[in-house]
């Protein structure tokens, strides 16, 4: 089936990335590990633009960066430099952000998503480095602000701009490029996704094949697709009224959920872009082969050795593959137990239990997964104690073994069910006599009462099985 | 040619007001800059490679370990505006 996209939409996004696993920001020696500090504390006369203070590029930078357009599929450029883009804006304290323009560090590259038609290529037109600017904290609302405080803390961190086509044919498939770029990211080691900055978007925008919008500050993945599904929606309408739309750059209003007008007097040809003449030109092609042999196993790659070699399903593999940590985590557990079970229990239960608490694996052993899995392969608890025991984990902490001892957890013998299941049947007659008329949900009564006389450690499922073979008699 | 409009919008970028009268001003001395700089493009530079930069070095980087950076007092020093170890600007949109 092909997706026909009725509405001619064309999606392209502008993805900033802080490479925030690098030690050190882009010209100076200042700690990027600012995010829990004081204002101000991480700057040195480079990042904050004091005058004579000269950039020195850092040599990491660029290959996190290359790494990246490799990963992107992107070819690298021969020869590059730097260039400036001039605006008077207080989150750069040069009046200049430091960027590339004619030549990006990578280009021409391409990410596979899944699509709304099954997989989707999605162009990369380039990615290129740039120093990010200050944050800025407005005092009040925006509207009735009293001043703006600023810490340059941020400043200077090193960013790669991922610039993708216009090949995106709807919110959703924007989303899940943003999170095939946040995976693959995540697979390279060059930055933490979690940390406060570490992507932002803007996306731009077109309905009918017409002329495109700029939505700008899109600052999570929910943001961008409420925000692509009211620019999108606001578009057909306009349209619908006899409107016309216009190139324009608008504003995402992540409280309100709408997108506003922002009427700029800057276009593109008045950042007056020119060569930095203080850091000299870069030629690092010849990096390519070396860096190219440290890639990991990409997600994609995974996914499909993740099927092959354990025998999982495509939306097992792919769950088990969005996040390095998860991937490792589970090959780990299947090492040690029947990968399939691995699979249930890391992708299904234990992710489900930890997204629910906002926790990430690193909240859990494999050591204490793998106890769990066993107990219930091996017949000694019931499905429903194991997704038990791995709440108890998470809430109160514990190890699997005691925290069977300590709730009682283990199945009760099966003589002990059948006493249950007579006593039941025994101590019932009228539910027997209903469903032995035709009411089926007297059976679940039944089963009810053998679950409370064993104290709901008998299986529920089997216990329903004796009371149902002790009926037919 | 410059014309006034141009002048003001070039403040503008620049954040700098300029009125009527200096725009005047401003756009004749413009003038004269650019009439200056369209003699260099009487040079014939068929053939030559753009140069950006005039010592023909390239990668030149630092290794990626930390420095120390400013006590917060020093990197406030040269502001009066500032609350909380942050400076402070007008309000900004
Ligand atoms: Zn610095």
């Amino acid at each position: 089936m092909v997706y026909e996209n009725p509405d001619g939409i064309r999606i392209g996004l502008e993805v900033h990335v802080q490479l925030n696993k690098l030690k050190t920001k882009l010209f100076c020696g200042c700690s990027t590990e600012y995010h829990d500090s004081e204002p101000n504390t991480h700057v040195c006369p480079v990042c904050l633009g004091l005058p004579g203070s000269l950039p020195v590029l850092n040599e990491k930078a660029v290959e996190f960066a290359i790494k990246v357009g490799l990963a992107l599929n992107c070819s690298i450029v021969e020869q590059t430099q730097f260039h400036r883009k001039n605006y008077y804006y207080p989150d750069l304290p040069k009046n200049f952000q430091t960027t590339q323009y004619d030549f990006p560090i990578a280009a021409n590259g391409k990410i596979i998503i899944e699509g709304e038609d099954g997989e989707h290529v999605v162009g990369i037109t380039r990615a290129h480095i740039e120093e990010d600017p200050a944050r800025l904290q407005h005092m009040g609302t925006i509207d009735r602000s009293k001043g703006t405080l600023i810490n340059y803390n941020r400043s200077g961190m090193t960013l790669i701009e991922i610039v993708s086509e216009p090949d995106m044919r709807s919110p959703k498939e924007a989303r899940r490029y943003l999170e095939k770029l946040k995976s693959i990211l995540d697979y390279l080691g060059v930055f933490d996704g979690d940390l406060e900055g570490a992507m932002k978007a803007d996306a731009n925008v077109s309905v009918f094949w017409g002329d495109r919008v700029e939505v700008k500050n899109i600052s999570s993945f929910k943001g961008l697709e409420r925000a692509l599904v009211y620019e999108i929606m606001r578009q057909k309408n306009h349209i619908r009224r006899g409107g016309e739309i216009v190139m324009e750059t608008r504003h995402f209003d992540e409280a309100r959920g709408v997108t506003i007008s922002m009427r700029t007097k800057e276009e593109e040809h008045d950042y007056r872009y020119f060569p930095e003449p203080d850091l000299v030109p870069l030629r690092v092609a010849d990096w390519v082969p070396g860096i190219r042999e440290t890639l990991p196993e990409l997600p994609d790659a995974k996914r499909e050795r993740f099927m092959e070699q354990y025998g999982l399903g495509e939306t097992h593999a792919r769950a088990l593959t969005t996040e390095i940590k998860v991937a490792n985590f589970f090959e780990e557990v299947a090492a040690k137990v029947d990968p399939k079970d691995a699979a249930v229990w890391v992708s299904d239960i234990l992710k489900g239990e930890l997204n629910y608490r906002e926790l990430s694996i690193d909240a859990f052993t494999v050591e204490d997964i793998v106890a769990v899995v066993e107990l219930v392969t091996g017949n000694k608890i019931t499905e429903q104690s194991g997704v038990e025991i791995i709440r108890t984990v998470l809430d109160d902490g514990g190890k699997p073994q005691d925290i069977v001892e300590k709730k009682g957890l283990l199945k009760v013998e099966d003589d002990i069910v059948a006493t249950a299941v007579e006593e039941a049947i025994a101590e019932n007659p009228d539910a027997v006599a209903d469903y032995l008329g035709g009411k089926e949900k007297s059976l679940n009564f039944i089963v009810g009462k053998v679950m409370q006389k064993t104290k709901g450690r008998a299986d529920a499922r089997e216990a329903r099985e004796k009371v149902l073979a002790k009926l037919n008699e | 040619m410059i014309t006034k409009e141009e002048v003001e919008h070039v403040g503008w970028l620049a954040r700098i007001e300029i009125d009527a009268k200096e725009s005047d001003a401003y756009a004749e001395k413009l003038n004269s800059v650019l009439d200056y700089f369209g003699q260099l493009d009487e040079v014939d530079t068929e053939g030559v490679k753009p140069t950006y930069h005039v010592a023909d070095i390239v990668n030149v980087f630092r290794k990626d370990e930390v420095t120390e950076s400013m006590p917060q007092e020093d990197v406030l020093a040269n502001t009066e505006h500032k609350q909380e170890g942050n400076f402070k600007a007008p309000k900004i949109m």
